[in-house]
């Protein structure tokens, strides 16, 4: 009763990477509020496959939901599982991917049960809380942060009342780490059936077709993004040239993204990737709270901006004031001169 | 087949374009202080509503909103592109909702409204970006879900073919009505508005936004379809206890404008000099390679 939960996702019998991420973090809360962290997961064919992809964050008790109809997902059947099981176990924290899935399965998990989520936080963590119109006070609540409106603040969430308080979280948010402490590591495999009612595989999934990522942003050393300022899909060809030089890869803000200069999949931010690079260079990106809450731990960031006030430069080591147009070319030029 | 289709669409504030006065002391939005538009995958989600009416003739695609009076201007809107009705949701026991609680007043307008085999919306509003007033409406209905849809295929013998964006791909699910479906923005655009719906319904208003002294004044008697649903909590019987702020589990707790930590930075120009005076000191320093 009172745990901590995380819902891992797979695809086929691969845990996913958010999954362990979250894993971490909830190892994290359950320290701090003296709990266990359990975990689910649910699949077909995936008994003895993803034990070992999961204990290993420090889960205290495992539920492997094996059966057919379980990949790929579709939203009823995960749903019973995680309804269901939650009625009897009572946790008071789950976090779930902010992924398609968890987007998909986190709010009719928390309609069911009437409890309150919250999406895409970038922070996660315990404090008090007292309610301001009926001075009640509330310990060891979990503070759900997330920027809000756009990314034009940040807000701080919580569910004072609703168990469980759920959350999602982006790929790329937490650092995923191995448990050095002792964790119980428990397995049990429950009978799917008691769970979910023949009548909740309605939903057919009739084609699929996954590929690879074509990148790997999230990982990257280097990224060189742009924003509005870079003006057209055209002037991304030089930001892609400026990344293969450097070895780096090309993120984008949420604007750019929007006016359709760049895939989705490239964007930085609080509803995109978190990169951890060693080199921004941030192109004509004005940065807003919300792209910052993406790229804001990168070691050394160049804001390149014909307007010297932009937000971004405040966080950046070195501000070079001038267009995209003209700085970029230059950039490349130079480390073609310079590097050996 | 004929379908009854149901567009769930919101007015948002236009969060590209933020002052200073949009937040309330509460932590709420003060959306009387920013312009509003319709939200744009609810656009995409009307386009994918107003192509299924085109193949199934005798289908109707109502707008459903819940906001302010002013948010009529998002039937009008829905009016302008083919719709046939709408009903704004407006109360102040609906001000202040979290995620669940909109959805609960969108379920109970949806069940006041009766027969329907579809209700659909956008992926997510960019107010909130949270995804998830769809698959909570559907939970409170107890239909079906399809969430980040881009194309929805066929509607056949009961049977929704829908293709859907995945994380890294795509999937083709079938599903039986009634079913939600969320639209992603990876979707076909929204057709324009059609002249002649707009000469139509262009004084087409919800009561509440009336000033009553509009000089078309008389219209409003002589062409009934000129007058909006407009819907209370009471109208849609529901439970004031599940709405707005109150029937919200979650609270916000905090707002705060973030101030960065300002680092300290060098300033240069775009000059040649400058540029290749940066590229030297990173290779220099081993930061690039």
């Amino acid at each position: 009763m009172n745990n901590v939960f995380v819902y891992c996702e797979i695809e086929g019998t691969t845990v996913a990477e958010v999954s362990q991420e979250l894993l971490t973090k909830g190892r994290k809360l359950a320290n701090q509020l003296g709990v266990e962290l359990h975990a689910v997961v649910a699949g077909t064919g995936i008994k003895g496959a993803v034990e070992e992809q999961i204990l290993p964050y420090g889960v205290d008790k495992l539920f492997v939901f094996d059966g057919e109809g379980l990949f790929p997902y579709t939203s009823a059947p995960h749903t019973d599982i995680m309804v269901n099981l939650f009625k009897e176990e009572q946790p008071q924290i789950c976090l779930m991917g902010a992924t398609v899935i968890g987007r998909d399965l986190g709010p009719r998990v928390s309609s069911s049960l009437t409890s309150g989520l919250t999406a895409d936080c970038t922070e996660l963590e315990i404090g008090d809380y007292d309610d301001p119109k009926t001075g009640e006070h509330f310990d060891n609540l979990l503070y759900q942060i997330r920027p809000a409106f756009g990314g034009n603040i940040v807000a701080t969430i919580v569910n004072p009342e609703h168990r469980p308080q759920m959350a999602t979280v982006r790929s790329g948010v937490m650092q995923k780490a191995l448990y050095n402490g002792k964790a119980r590591g428990e397995v049990v495999y429950p009978q799917v059936d008691k769970y979910v009612p023949q009548e909740s595989y309605v939903v057919k999934v009739l084609e699929r077709h996954v590929e690879a990522a074509k990148h790997n942003l999230k990982g990257a050393s280097i990224v060189v993004a742009g924003g509005y300022g870079v003006g057209s899909k055209e002037g991304f060809d030089q930001l892609f040239q400026l990344a293969k030089e450097l070895h780096g890869e090309v993120g984008a803000s949420r604007a750019a993204v929007d006016a359709g200069w760049v895939d989705h999949d490239r964007q930085v931010g609080q509803t995109g990737v978190t990169v951890h690079p060693k080199v921004y260079i941030a192109c004509g990106i004005s940065g807003q709270i919300q792209h910052i809450a993406g790229m804001q731990d990168a070691g050394i960031i160049i804001s390149i901006n014909n307007d010297p006030d932009a937000p971004i430069n405040k966080i950046a080591d070195y501000v070079i004031v001038g267009t995209v147009e003209e700085v970029v070319p230059k950039l490349i030029k130079y480390y073609k001169q310079n590097s050996k | 087949m004929s379908l009854n289709i149901i567009v769930l669409a919101k007015q948002v504030p236009d969060t590209r374009n933020v002052g200073k006065d949009a937040m309330k002391a509460d932590g709420t939005i003060n959306r009387a202080a920013l312009p509003a538009i319709f939200n744009p995958e609810d656009l995409n989600a009307l386009e994918q509503a107003l192509r299924l009416k085109e193949q199934h003739p005798g289908s109707t695609v109502g707008m459903l909103t819940m906001g302010p009076p002013r948010a009529g201007e998002i039937i009008r809107q829905g009016l302008f592109r083919g719709a046939d009705t709408g009903w704004l949701l407006t109360d102040r026991l609906f001000a202040g909702a979290d995620t669940l609680a909109t959805s609960y007043a969108l379920a109970t307008a949806i069940k006041k409204i009766g027969k329907v085999d579809i209700v659909i919306g956008g992926r997510q509003a960019i107010d909130g970006d949270t995804a998830q007033v769809g698959p909570q409406v559907a939970q409170k209905l107890g239909l079906n879900q399809v969430t980040y849809a881009e194309e929805i295929l066929k509607v056949e013998n009961g049977v929704a073919t829908i293709r859907r964006h995945i994380d890294g791909g795509v999937e083709v699910v079938e599903a039986p009505l009634p079913v939600v479906i969320t639209v992603n923005g990876s979707a076909a655009p929204c057709r324009p508005c059609n002249a002649k719906l707009v000469m139509k319904y262009k004084y087409a208003t919800c009561p509440m936004e009336r000033t009553g002294d509009e000089p078309w004044k008389e219209l409003y008697d002589e062409r009934p379809y000129l007058t909006l649903n407009e819907w209370s909590v009471a109208d849609v019987d529901g439970d004031p206890a599940q709405c707005g702020l109150s029937g919200s589990p979650t609270k916000v707790k905090t707002v705060k404008n973030i101030v960065f930590q300002a680092k300290e930075s060098k300033t240069l120009t775009g000059s040649d000099a400058d540029v290749e005076g940066v590229i030297r000191e990173l290779l220099d320093e081993k930061i690039i390679g």
